[in-house]
């Protein structure tokens, strides 16, 4: 279509120019003012068609209005713009085309009708846009609220399932502590009726064993001071027993900050708590009696002896005598209704406030007193217990006498750790129990320290054995013959931190009685062995040097003895022959064959078996013949009349018969305790093969016998 | 009581709505009384303000081309509220057919507007989520499924921002929105302003109470140099953050409205 300045498209184009910077500043339209123009053309276009129409079409202007209202021109103000628009240019720029209407009066009422017909569209268009639009946000609104309310819902039912569902009591109160809902787990610790909870207030819930803080906690938290609080606490269940709880309370505020209920979440303690308390009896209580055990009597001496110096405190501990044998003859039953029926008259005997009566194990009790006069009370008690136990006790039809031993410590608190107090008791009552039984001693410091030092060194015992706490010395054995060194008595000392060198008197006994003696014994076995090995080879020339090492009678019954023995001597390359076993006459007074066939293999193997302090028991003379012995020591008391001159007329008897019976039986006889040249002489005139003491030496290192023998060699 | 966190918020038409006032200043009829009056009442203060919108509608589509021009087809419109007419899909998909538009809002009528007006259009999505917590939209399945991340994407933030308090970190939720963004990314804000305003700040202040007071959803005007701090981490284009009629102009803005010239633009790309 030709667009020549001044024809129909140009002139079209300028109209569409007026319309839209006429509209422009009212439309709502993000197109920019070119863009909009361009838009407005073909409307400009049909408004003209409509002027030029032979007959007047109202669908084409209506058409137009509409469309403004397409192109987002919604403002009212557009409308009345564009009218005025078309009144003022339409006829203007179009209507030279018009081929219709042929006057210009008819053309302007054709442009009215024309006007009449965009404002129709428009309306008609903006009606129905502002329909569509109110429709679709109200139906968006109606979907949102649709989708709020689901999500609200199903948070609701989340909700309402974790409440419901929850092992934990929920419960929620407003303010005023009016309970407004609860949960089925609460309403079950509760026992089960719901209306004694929904409704009734929170304040109606106190208990005896509330804590001081519980409440006011509350009152902080209802007032909106606290935002939570956490305590165990304690309810009344319809029933009336008592719901325990470990019970978290939590402040809920509204949007605003305000406070409006709280919550509370309670988990059922009750069962763990009386499991909790069972357990603690349980573990403070013995089964068998029922009384107080161990445990619970040391918290109590604990909380005795740390009263105060004013206190004071009496302890009786109680152990029956021969409770073994009754356990043993006639059974553990017995002995457990014995024990119980004991506990029962034990408990009578302390009844006042202070007292107690405990079982600390097996056969054992302690009755404890306190108070300010104690050292009458104690010994009156004590005496109340053994009344108590002097009635026989019927089980069984049988009537069983009990008795007891009763070590009694009394004093001031805080001056004794319980472990001390328990100790001295411990050892007064073995001294009670030691003088005969059935009877009661009082502590006494100096007893228990001997006691003490004992019982010390006993349990060091085993720990100086590993951290090679012990040493041996050597004596010399000299031949009286012509005073040559011929070997030397191994005994065993011990260096012991604390109380120095210990000799064997001190420490062999309590070996014996742990047992301890065995490893002990192979050690002292096998370090003299490799002894008497060193010195036979620095001085082969001096004759064979012979090694005496002692023999327990644990030692003795030990059934590795042999072996232990043949595989030290083999391992250290000693002759058996060189080796002296020393045994005590009473370790094997009684002895039956069994216990000395080790010793007789010993001695078939060449090993020399001395029978030690012979004459210090009740030395069976006749008892030697079958015993596998080839050395009698004599025990010193024999020597010790030879000392003075002139010496003891019988004694020298009796010395002349032993080694005269002795050198009868193919015996050698070894003399201890010499300790004067006159000893030595009239022993060696008497017949005596062999002698120590002090004289020659005192036990010293081995390097001292290496000194002396030497000298007997070069000398 | 007090609402869970996990419980959705519920709706009130009786209060006003910043998506339903925008679309009555663009003529639509996406809007109920209260809206209407609410928007009337801000008009008494500042009877620009539906030409401030218009700008914005404009600028955000020359941003838009801009982009496409760019070669970037993802777009991510954060407050996108109601799509009267113009809307980024709208002018993306004319361009380039395929691209594609991920709107967010947290508004819920505007967001069920959306999905009933973008029903049927696959290469769209509409999201219910808040610009503060950056991290729902990220992980959205809408975001998801429609854009590739590793790829530019131009996020648009119009005439959102300045409805963030700064309680509530609105440059944080920027900076991490952006660390999820590819290089090459592209960042449209339009922000209100006191700067440029035609009008004396008193009287604009009356508009901005109308926001706090009866929309509750406060307008938080803020300044040029507050603007530019959305920007860290991005080159800002040509010709930088300026008026709204300045940005890269099709028509000679000594032509526009005098209000259009309130608040600013601009467009960074993500180094």
């Amino acid at each position: 279509m030709s667009e020549e300045p001044g024809g129909p498209e140009d002139r079209l184009r300028r109209f569409a120019t007026i319309w839209s910077r006429a509209i422009y500043p009212v439309t709502a339209t993000s197109l920019t003012r070119p863009e909009f123009e361009h838009e407005l053309v073909p409307l400009a276009r049909r408004l003209r068609a409509a002027l030029a129409a032979r007959a007047f079409d109202s669908g084409q202007a209506r058409g137009v209005g509409a469309a403004l209202i397409g192109a987002h021109c919604t403002d009212p103000e557009a409308l009345s713009r564009t009218l005025d628009v078309v009144d003022a240019y339409l006829v203007l720029y179009c209507g030279e085309e018009a081929s219709g209407p042929e006057r210009e009066d008819d053309l302007r009422a054709r442009c009215g009708r024309i006007q009449h017909a965009v404002a129709a569209g428009f309306a008609a268009a903006l009606r129905d846009r502002t329909l569509v639009e109110q429709e679709a946000i109200s139906r968006a609104a109606l979907d949102a609220r649709s989708a709020v309310a689901e999500a609200l819902h199903a948070s609701e039912a989340r909700f309402r399932a974790v409440f419901h569902g929850a092992a934990i009591g929920i419960g929620i109160a407003d303010l005023d502590g009016t309970v407004l809902e609860v949960n089925d787990a609460l309403v079950r610790m509760f026992g089960g009726a719901e209306q004694l909870l929904r409704g009734r207030n929170v304040a109606e819930w106190t208990h005896p064993e509330d804590a001081p803080q519980v409440w006011h906690l509350y009152h902080e938290l209802v007032r909106g001071e606290r935002e939570h609080y956490r305590v165990e606490k304690a309810f009344y269940r319809p029933d009336g027993t008592a719901l325990w709880t470990n019970l978290t309370v939590s402040l809920l505020r509204d949007a605003d900050g305000q406070p409006q209920y709280q919550l509370a979440l309670m988990e059922d303690t009750t069962e763990r708590r009386l499991l909790n308390l069972r357990l603690r009896y349980e573990a403070t209580h013995d089964a068998l009696t029922g009384l107080p055990n161990r445990t619970l009597f040391f918290e109590r001496l604990e909380k005795v002896l740390g009263a105060g110096e004013s206190m004071r405190f009496g302890l009786c501990y109680l152990d029956l005598d021969g409770f073994k044998t009754i356990n043993d003859s006639l059974g553990h039953a017995v002995g457990d209704r014995l024990l119980v029926e004991v506990a029962d008259r034990l408990q009578s005997c302390a009844t006042a406030p202070g007292e107690m009566v405990a079982r600390l194990g097996g056969d054992e009790f302690v009755a404890l007193t306190t108070g300010a006069d104690t050292a009458a009370e104690v010994d009156d008690l004590a005496g109340r217990i053994m009344h108590a136990l002097s009635a026989p006790i019927r089980i069984d039809g049988r009537e069983l006498s009990v008795r007891g031993s009763i070590g009694i410590v009394e004093g001031p608190a805080s001056e004794r750790s319980p472990a001390e107090v328990l100790r001295s008791a411990d050892i007064t009552m073995y001294r009670a129990k030691s003088a005969g039984g059935n009877r009661y001693e009082l502590a006494d410091p100096e007893a228990d320290a001997r006691a003490i030092t004992r019982h010390g060194l006993t349990t060091a015992l085993p720990a100086a054995l590993d951290r090679g706490e012990f040493f041996i010395e050597y004596q010399p054995l000299v031949r009286l013959g012509d005073g040559s060194v011929r070997g030397a008595e191994a005994l065993v000392r011990w260096l012991h931190p604390q109380h120095g060198v210990l000799g064997p008197d001190r420490f062999i006994p309590l070996a014996e009685h742990t047992g301890l003696i065995v490893p002990l014994g192979r050690w002292v076995l096998e370090e003299s062995v490799r002894q008497a090995r060193v010195w036979q080879e620095r001085h082969a020339d001096a004759g064979p040097m012979r090694i005496n090492v002692n023999l327990s009678p644990m030692q003795l019954a030990h059934p590795g003895l042999v072996a232990d023995t043949v595989e030290i001597l083999e391992r250290c390359g000693l002759s058996p022959s060189a080796l002296c076993l020393e045994v005590t006459e009473s370790a094997l007074i009684g002895a039956d064959d069994d216990l000395l066939k080790p010793l007789r293999r010993l001695s078939e193997m060449g090993v020399d078996i001395a029978l030690d302090d012979f004459g210090t028991g009740y030395s069976n003379l006749a008892n030697l013949r079958r015993l596998p012995v080839n050395v009698l020591k004599l025990d010193r008391s024999f020597t010790q009349g030879m000392q003075q001159f002139p010496a003891d007329p019988v004694d020298l008897k009796i010395v002349e018969g032993i080694v005269s019976l002795a050198h009868g039986l193919d015996l050698s006889v070894t003399v201890e305790g010499v300790e004067t040249g006159a000893q030595a002489e009239q022993l060696r005139v008497l017949g005596c093969d062999t002698a120590q003491g002090w004289y020659y030496a005192r036990p010293g290192p081995p390097d001292r016998l290496h000194e002396l023998a030497l000298a007997d060699a070069t000398g | 009581m007090q609402r869970p966190a996990w419980a959705p918020h519920g709706i009130d038409i009786t209060v006003p709505s910043v998506s339903r006032i925008y679309d009555y200043y663009l003529g639509g009829s996406h809007n109920f009384e209260v809206d209407r009056e609410a928007a009337r009442r801000a008009m008494e203060f500042m009877p620009g303000l539906p030409k401030i919108m218009q700008a914005n509608r404009a600028v955000m589509r020359r941003a838009v081309r801009y982009a496409l021009d760019q070669g970037i087809t993802q777009f991510l419109d954060i407050g996108s509220g109601i799509p009267t007419f113009g809307n980024v899909h709208e002018v993306a998909q004319r361009a380039s057919p395929g691209a594609r538009v991920v709107y967010v809002d947290h508004d819920p009528v505007a967001v069920a507007h959306s999905k009933a007006v973008l029903e049927g259009n696959p290469d769209t999505a509409v999201l219910a989520a808040d610009l503060r917590t950056p991290k729902d939209i990220l992980t959205s399945a809408e975001v998801r499924e429609l854009l590739d991340l590793d790829r530019p994407v131009a996020l648009l933030l119009i005439a959102v921002l300045h409805f963030v308090e700064d309680d509530d970190d609105p440059v944080g939720a920027v900076a991490e929105l952006s660390a999820a963004l590819a290089p090459g990314s592209l960042l449209v804000v339009t922000h209100a302003s006191y700067e440029g305003m035609p009008i004396s700040t008193d009287r604009a202040d009356g508009a901005v109470d109308v926001y706090r007071n009866e929309v509750r959803n406060p307008l938080i005007m803020r300044s040029h140099e507050e603007i530019a701090r959305f920007f860290t981490g991005y080159e800002t284009v040509e010709p930088g953050i300026v008026p709204m009629p300045l940005w890269r102009p099709q028509t000679a803005p000594e032509d526009e409205d005098p209000y259009t010239f309130a608040g600013y633009v601009g467009v960074g790309r993500k180094a």
